[in-house]
């Protein structure tokens, strides 16, 4: 009866967008869990002062990898997800334009998650941490020094290559599939804000395939690049890493403004407030992220007057961004608002992202940034907006869709459950490490000094409480999609868009037939 | 109710949840103002943008959340429809503008200030090495390394007794060796690296600089009043980057000098040990020091190493090799392994290859003298 393969097969040759799309949820949901033990392990050594758990190389690979896979492994391939399931659903295309191509874009992670987390495993000796250990920016001359270091370029060149051709994908499906009617300024801004990021993308992934190629033949094939001893240079490093990290930062953060766009008119029943300022806020802040990357270099020495461009140019993000923020308000102000589960991850989202978008303002600003640079100050800033940004918008995204993916409405109760206990745990886990930066505490350090330890013991039972939780939300999917009662198309009340028009579940082919979009 | 009310508060309620034991509660909340005009500055900068901050966010957060009680479906709320507005846009992207602007302009003024290193009274040259700093005083031909206290380092092991962390001084944050300044000059430092980068932080002076291999960096202090103040590595350096402290002890002008001296006085009496011979207990005793400070914290107190650290229990090096050999690894490094031969003396080295050659049942028997060691150079 079945209208594809079944089996293992369904999943290895799949080119339908759907099946594509929940493998890379899946993907980025695994890598979530592995990324969230080793912060689990970073948070037990920091429990008290001392050495307890395992010793300072191992620390240092649990924070390189848990960056790395968090990064790579579970938000970036989650939002992908998200561009796979329902772009084509809210465009009104039957798949995405290049659905081969699409197999072998998710098919490629798995093997780059393993490359990367392999070193662990190889040698004789587990605990005494054998994998990547030089931090997730990876810089040179540090991580030169280490002798897997081939595992981890090959790791992240297939990552790029995953991430071009996802991207090449998504542009070439927004551009040309959309059913008839629907002009770009008519596109749902989730679609704007993927297009966007797929555009850095394409525009970023070599720059980093280039940095990791020059730490390649550096380490073996006899080049200098960034070796001062052999006439090469440090600090290229940093700023080739960083004109392609900069941009990743943004990667991370327009997919979820995206999703949470999608969200809060649906449940305040009133049109998203200023869409088209909102578009050209997203344009705006991609183009900025291309011109402020040396703002992750402040101490690295620069004269005076590359300090104060990059600063000012840093800044000038905060306007966008309020604007994005004034918006999203204004979109709430006279709604008729209700608070299903997604809509309260949303606001969430909305409250927490805000304050990492002024800490990063701090940051901008370079003489105080001298005393914030690589301190527990800017763990606390990069964690409000990648936690309670990318990822409770990743979070939020699964409730809003999960019940037309499944056809089955998720337990409330227990959905409200995890929303309280996450939404209440993740600033006690990251709120205090604030007051730890200022007071001196630096980042990347497995001990500390006796005067830390209170905040970092506050800081570590909300990790705890966090990290637990997460593991309900699991069960909560897994129960929707074995049952749960039955969703109409519509899903919720008065929702607008494409994507509620197609049968709950969505059938495997949609839109088979364009919709016309008036 | 006041901050530090708040604070006491919180830190009596999480007393009691968490660690009754420990009675060490600081909750600092904020940055140090420090003991430099320009730390001064920069807290002052700091506490503007903060504020700027704060009130932006409570304006912001009044609005969504009035709009999250009076507007919603349960109060009959009917939804209203307008969805743009082109004078709001524009009013709402000038405002923060302005108020950038207003942040800008004095956190300009304070840069300029921090990168003028001129006009300096005393230079000292900073080297980062894995996992030490270097100090070089320029113009009094003085140099030697400051390693993490011997207490710390012991407390600081993964299967140390829980209390040497409370007995042990300023745990984490304390040297074998501080470097002095006077006070009330201008102290330019020359910040560079012998292998990865560093970062030379001091919070209270509010410098933070990059020591990278092949570039010398420059930044300065003057710090208005005598103390010690402390700061640790701010870039990851690997292994040990955690416990590469710094103190600094700022002092009157008199007792820096005489510091200066009695430094050189010792320098000058350590010389002769190059050519002196010791008995072999005595270089068992200083090489067991030595060990412990330069080689234990890859390869083990127990000399067992570790991971990518070789393991010194019976290897070819320290037993069968030969001397010669032995010495050179140690002067000029191997791989990972840093060359320590500008880092320790003669005496210093021909005393752990001695140890190394001895300890652990590796017994050869073996007397080196810091003769071969200047030979072996």
């Amino acid at each position: 009866m079945s209208d594809h393969p079944t089996g293992i097969k369904r999943w290895l040759f799949t080119t339908n967008h759907k099946d594509i799309g929940t493998m890379y949820l899946w993907f980025a949901f695994t890598m979530l869990f592995i990324g969230g033990a080793m912060a689990m392990v970073i948070r037990a050594e920091l429990f008290q002062p001392g050495m307890q758990v395992v010793n300072p190389n191992f620390f240092n690979m649990m924070t390189t990898l848990h960056g790395l896979i968090m990064v790579f492994g579970a938000i970036m391939p989650a939002m992908v997800g998200f561009a796979n399931w329902q772009v084509p659903l809210m465009i009104g295309a039957p798949d995405m334009a290049l659905p081969r191509m699409n197999n072998w874009s998710f098919w490629i992670l798995p093997f780059a998650a393993i490359m990367l987390v392999a070193p662990m495993f190889i040698g004789g000796d587990f605990m005494a941490g054998q994998g990547p250990a030089f931090g997730w920016t990876f810089y040179e001359p540090l991580s030169g020094q280490y002798d897997k270091l081939a595992f981890f370029i090959f790791a992240v060149h297939l990552l790029g290559f995953s991430s071009i051709m996802g991207s090449i994908n998504i542009i070439a499906t927004i551009l040309n599939m959309r059913a008839p009617g629907m002009t770009l300024m008519k596109m749902p801004l989730f679609v704007w804000t993927w297009l966007i990021t797929a555009f850095l993308l394409i525009a970023v992934m070599p720059v980093l395939a280039g940095v990791v190629t020059m730490m390649l033949t550096d380490k073996h094939f006899g080049t200098s690049f960034f070796d001062a001893a052999g006439g090469g240079d440090p600090v290229l490093f940093q700023h080739v890493f960083w004109f392609f990290g900069h941009p990743e930062v943004y990667i991370m953060i327009l997919p979820a403004f995206g999703i949470v766009s999608q969200i809060i008119p649906t449940f305040a029943r009133k049109p998203l407030f200023g869409y088209a300022s909102m578009v050209y806020a997203t344009a705006a802040i991609a183009f900025l992220s291309f011109i402020v990357w040396a703002h992750h270099m402040f101490t690295v020495g620069m004269p005076a007057a590359g300090e104060l461009y990059f600063m000012y140019a840093t800044v000038m993000i905060a306007v966008p961004t309020a604007v994005k923020v004034f918006n999203w308000v204004a979109t709430m102000w006279k709604g008729s608002m209700t608070f299903e589960v997604p809509m309260l991850w949303s606001i969430a989202f909305v409250f927490l992202f805000t304050i990492g978008g002024f800490t990063g303002l701090m940051l901008g600003v370079v003489p105080v940034d001298f005393q914030y640079h690589d301190t527990y100050f800017v763990v606390a800033h990069f964690h409000y907006v990648l936690v309670t940004g990318s990822l409770f918008a990743i979070i939020a995204g699964v409730y809003y869709w999960l019940p037309k993916w499944t056809g089955h409405m998720f337990d409330i109760r227990l959905s409200k459950i995890h929303f309280w206990v996450s939404a209440i745990s993740v600033n006690i886990l990251f709120f205090p490490q604030h007051f730890l930066g200022l007071a001196g505490m630096p980042r990347r350090i497995p001990d500390y000094a006796l005067q830390f330890t209170e905040f970092n013991q506050i800081s570590s039972i909300g990790a705890f409480i966090f990290g637990g939780t997460q593991l309900l939300f699991l069960y909560i999917i897994i129960k929707c999609i074995k049952g749960g009662d039955k969703v109409s198309d519509e899903v919720w009340e008065d929702a607008k868009g494409l994507e509620w028009e197609v049968p709950s579940p969505a059938p495997y082919h949609t839109h088979a037939t364009p919709p016309t979009v008036k | 109710m006041s901050a530090s009310h708040i604070t006491k508060k919180l830190a009596v309620l999480s007393g009691l949840l968490l660690a009754p034991g420990v009675a060490l509660a600081d909750y600092a909340l904020n940055m140090t103002q420090g003991v430099t005009e320009i730390s001064n500055d920069i807290y002052d900068l700091h506490q503007l943008v903060m504020w700027i901050c704060t009130i932006a966010g409570i304006l912001v957060f009044t609005v969504m959340i009035y709009s999250l009680i009076n507007h919603r479906k349960s109060k009959g709320a009917v939804a209203a429809q307008f969805h743009e507005s082109a004078t709001v846009e524009v009013v709402w992207t000038v405002i923060p503008l302005a108020v950038l602007v207003a942040i800008a302009v004095p956190a300009t003024g304070v840069l300029l200030d921090i990168e003028d290193p001129s006009k300096s009274d005393v230079t000292i040259q900073v080297t980062g090495w894995q996992w030490k700093w270097q100090y070089n005083y320029r113009d009094e031909d003085l140099s030697f390394f400051s390693s993490l206290a011997a207490d710390s380092n012991e407390a600081r092991q993964l299967d140390a007794d829980p209390s040497l962390k409370v007995k042990a001084d300023n745990y984490l944050l304390n040297v074998d060796k501080p470097i002095v300044v006077p006070v009330n000059k201008k102290v330019r430092l020359l910040l560079t690296s012998n292998d990865v980068i560093h970062a030379w932080w001091v919070p209270e002076f509010a410098v933070k600089r990059d020591a990278i291999p092949g570039y010398i960096n420059e930044s300065h202090f003057t710090a208005t009043k005598t103390g010690i103040y402390r700061g640790q590595c701010a870039e990851l350096c690997g292994k040990d980057h955690g416990f590469m402290p710094i103190v600094v002890k700022v002092v009157e002008q008199a007792e820096y000098n005489a510091w200066i001296k009695s430094e050189k006085a010792a320098i000058a009496a350590a010389a002769g040990d190059s050519n002196k011979t010791f008995t072999h207990d005595e270089l068992m005793a200083k090489g067991e020091t030595v060990y412990k400070a330069n080689c234990a914290a890859c390869h083990q107190a127990d000399g067992s190493g570790g991971g990518p650290f070789p393991g010194l229990i019976g290897s070819k090096v320290a037993t069968t090799g030969s001397i010669e050999e032995h010495l050179k690894l140690i002067i000029v490094g191997k791989g990972i392994m840093p060359p320590f031969g500008a880092q320790l003396s003669d005496a210093d080295i021909a005393a752990v290859t001695t140890y190394e050659r001895n300890a652990w049942g590796n017994n050869t028997g073996d007397t080196v003298q810091p003769v071969a060691a200047k030979a072996a150079r």
